[in-house]
């Protein structure tokens, strides 16, 4: 479990426009007057929840795609 | 987590003794698998002391574990850290008080990951090469200026203790859903007793007790959190019959009206500034200072809204409690007397699932308060040892005096926590662990601007954090104790979280007056260089 220590080297001391995908997080969760709403219902699940719901799952998503493009 | 969720909750009718009056029979079965439990993470607190053996005379080694954290021990540590058996208890709660408002510790912890991955293995970096052990310690080594690195300090420890007695709420509501009371003081003897018990572990374990404890307790609220999720909806017919329960009222936010963000600008900027602060807390740097490497934190940034999910499915937990009408029931009545909404959660449980897993449940939930309980302590210690004791008391400690002296303040941060909580209304801790939210965002620029900027000046990141800190206690006594403030400018009303706007106003004063005092009085010397901060 202990990883490899400072034998990696890569773009990270500087920006990398992989980090841009971030952005869509922010604008998802921010965006309220978008996602309060009942419809569409998913299994019985208003809209309000499922929206969210789905953005953790799609955040990680994204977070792992930057980790794998930025660290590598 | 979830400083704020008690945005609307904090007036829920929180009777100043709670847990005195419980007359409720005693759940033997339930009781007897949450002792067993509550056994089984004791030894295991105290034969941590032996994994990955380190000299315990160090700080690093007892305060941060050594830095010997991989991925999946660090995903444990800070999942076990960051989302807490207070949360577990209180974001239900508020859903099944107030409704869709509860539910901003979503998008809250959806935020909070991107600024993990940006900011945090930089700081890990950085004082993994200086051997920091607190963000004080960092702001002391970047801007070199003690007084900057005391505000930080205290304003950490400041914020952390009332979040440690409100952890001891959330153990204090499953005991009492056992229907384990008594009158007076003799309610709180078991909380006591638990008490003791972390109190111990951690003394001799340092953070290994935590972060052992922590892969149990995890594992056992991962297990009943999938548990409710489908048990319940089975039970009651659906999703869609349990929706159909909830009043409208509480199902979505009020749409604002003319001239305001209402109920959306409050939303956002909860969730947001809730994210900024999360990972400036004490018990969180140091969750993030343990891991061995900046790919571990990195790793979990992706890894970690795991937990979040779980969080979202837990809010869910609220809405079926108001559908299956717990509070009506009278086996709850005194339970909900006692601890108002947040007796929703374990009134659920004990209505829909046998006396064994309840015992599996409520040990989740009672273990869920120990681990972050620990962590925050040991945080207070360091801050406490190395930027106030070492850096103004005792300026050449032993290293073996530096541990001791942080064991020591270990216990007394912890029996002060349950002092005030057996002492002092409960409502009163609420309100110091809001206020601890709008304080400990100040310190965003020094720290986590810090890791990326040394163009501030020291003394204006001083004065911007003091600005910061009076208007944001100004504005919650304003919003009457509430962290809401109804900010009017021009004909408009942008009613949201008093931390976010005051940490703007802090970043603001802090820009101005930074050219002023370099122009007058130059600058200090930096002792990190940029080279420190990656890999």
């Amino acid at each position: 479990m202990n990883e490899p220590r400072n034998n990696r080297h890569g773009a990270r001391s500087g920006w990398s426009w992989w980090y841009l995908l971030f952005v869509a997080q922010f604008v998802a969760s921010l965006w309220v007057s978008f996602y309060n709403r009942a419809d569409p219902t998913w299994i019985g699940i208003p809209f309000f929840y499922w929206y969210q719901m789905l953005w953790v799952i799609i955040g990680a998503i994204l977070t792992a795609i930057v980790y794998f493009a930025t660290d590598a | 987590m979830c400083r704020a969720t008690d945005a609307n909750g904090a007036k829920s009718k929180q009777k100043e003794n709670i847990g005195r009056d419980a007359v409720q029979e005693v759940n033997w079965v339930a009781l007897t698998i949450f002792i067993l439990l509550f056994i089984l993470i004791t030894i295991l607190g105290f034969i941590a002391a032996n994994w990955r053996k380190g000299d315990l005379d160090l700080l690093h080694e007892w305060g941060l574990g050594g830095r010997r954290f991989g991925t999946v021990i660090t995903w444990f540590l800070i999942g076990g850290d960051l989302y807490t058996a207070y949360t577990f208890i209180a974001v239900p709660a508020l859903a099944f008080g107030a409704g869709a408002i509860a539910f901003f510790a979503v998008p809250y912890t959806i935020m909070i990951y991107p600024i993990l991955f940006l900011v945090f293995p930089r700081l890990w970096h950085v004082c993994h090469k200086h051997q920091y052990i607190t963000a004080a310690d960092f702001v002391r080594g970047r801007f070199g200026n003690r007084w900057l690195a005391l505000a930080t300090a205290i304003t950490g420890i400041v914020a952390t203790l009332p979040y440690i007695a409100l952890q001891l709420v959330g153990l204090q509501v499953v005991i009492g859903g056992m229907g384990v009371g008594g009158t007076g003081y003799a309610a709180d003897v078991p909380l006591v007793i638990a008490f003791v018990i972390l109190a111990a572990f951690t003394y001799t374990s340092g953070l290994r007790a935590p972060a052992s404890i922590a892969i149990v307790k995890d594992l056992l609220i991962y297990i009943t959190a999938f548990a409710v999720v489908i048990v319940v909806p089975i039970q009651l017919g659906g999703f869609g019959n349990i929706f159909a329960k909830v009043p409208p009222a509480k199902l979505l936010l009020a749409v604002p009206g003319p001239n305001t963000t209402g109920a959306y600008g409050i939303y956002a900027t909860l969730a947001l500034g809730s994210a900024l602060a999360l990972f400036l807390y004490p018990h969180s740097v140091t969750g993030i200072l343990a891991a061995s490497s900046g790919h571990a934190v990195r790793r979990n940034a992706a890894l970690l809204p795991g937990y979040s999910f779980m969080l979202g499915l837990l809010a869910l937990v609220g809405f079926f409690a108001i559908a299956t009408g717990v509070s009506g029931l009278p086996e709850f009545v005194d339970g909900f007397k006692s601890f108002g909404n947040s007796f929703a959660v374990p009134a659920l449980f004990l209505h829909s699932f046998p006396s064994w897993f309840v015992g599996i449940a409520f040990a989740a939930i009672g273990i869920g308060a120990l681990v972050p309980a620990a962590i925050m302590s040991i945080a207070a210690a360091n801050l406490y040892t190395r930027n106030i004791h070492r850096e103004f008391i005792n300026r050449n400690p032993t290293d073996k005096q530096e541990s001791q002296m942080a064991k020591w303040v270990s216990l007394i941060v912890k029996f002060g926590a349950l002092a005030f909580i057996v002492f002092v209304p409960q409502q009163y801790a609420i309100y110091l662990q809001l206020l601890g939210g709008i304080w400990i965002i100040q310190t965003v620029p020094s720290v986590m601007l810090g890791v990326y900027t040394r163009w501030f000046n020291d003394w204006a990141l001083l004065i911007g954090w003091a600005v910061g800190i009076v208007a944001g206690t100004w504005m919650f006594i304003a919003a009457n104790l509430t962290p809401n403030f109804p900010l009017a400018i021009g004909g408009y009303t942008f009613p949201g979280y008093s931390a976010l706007y005051t940490v703007i106003l802090n970043l603001v004063v802090t820009i101005v007056l930074t050219p002023l005092f370099n122009a007058v009085g130059g600058r200090r010397r930096d002792a990190t260089v940029a080279a420190d901060y990656f890999a």
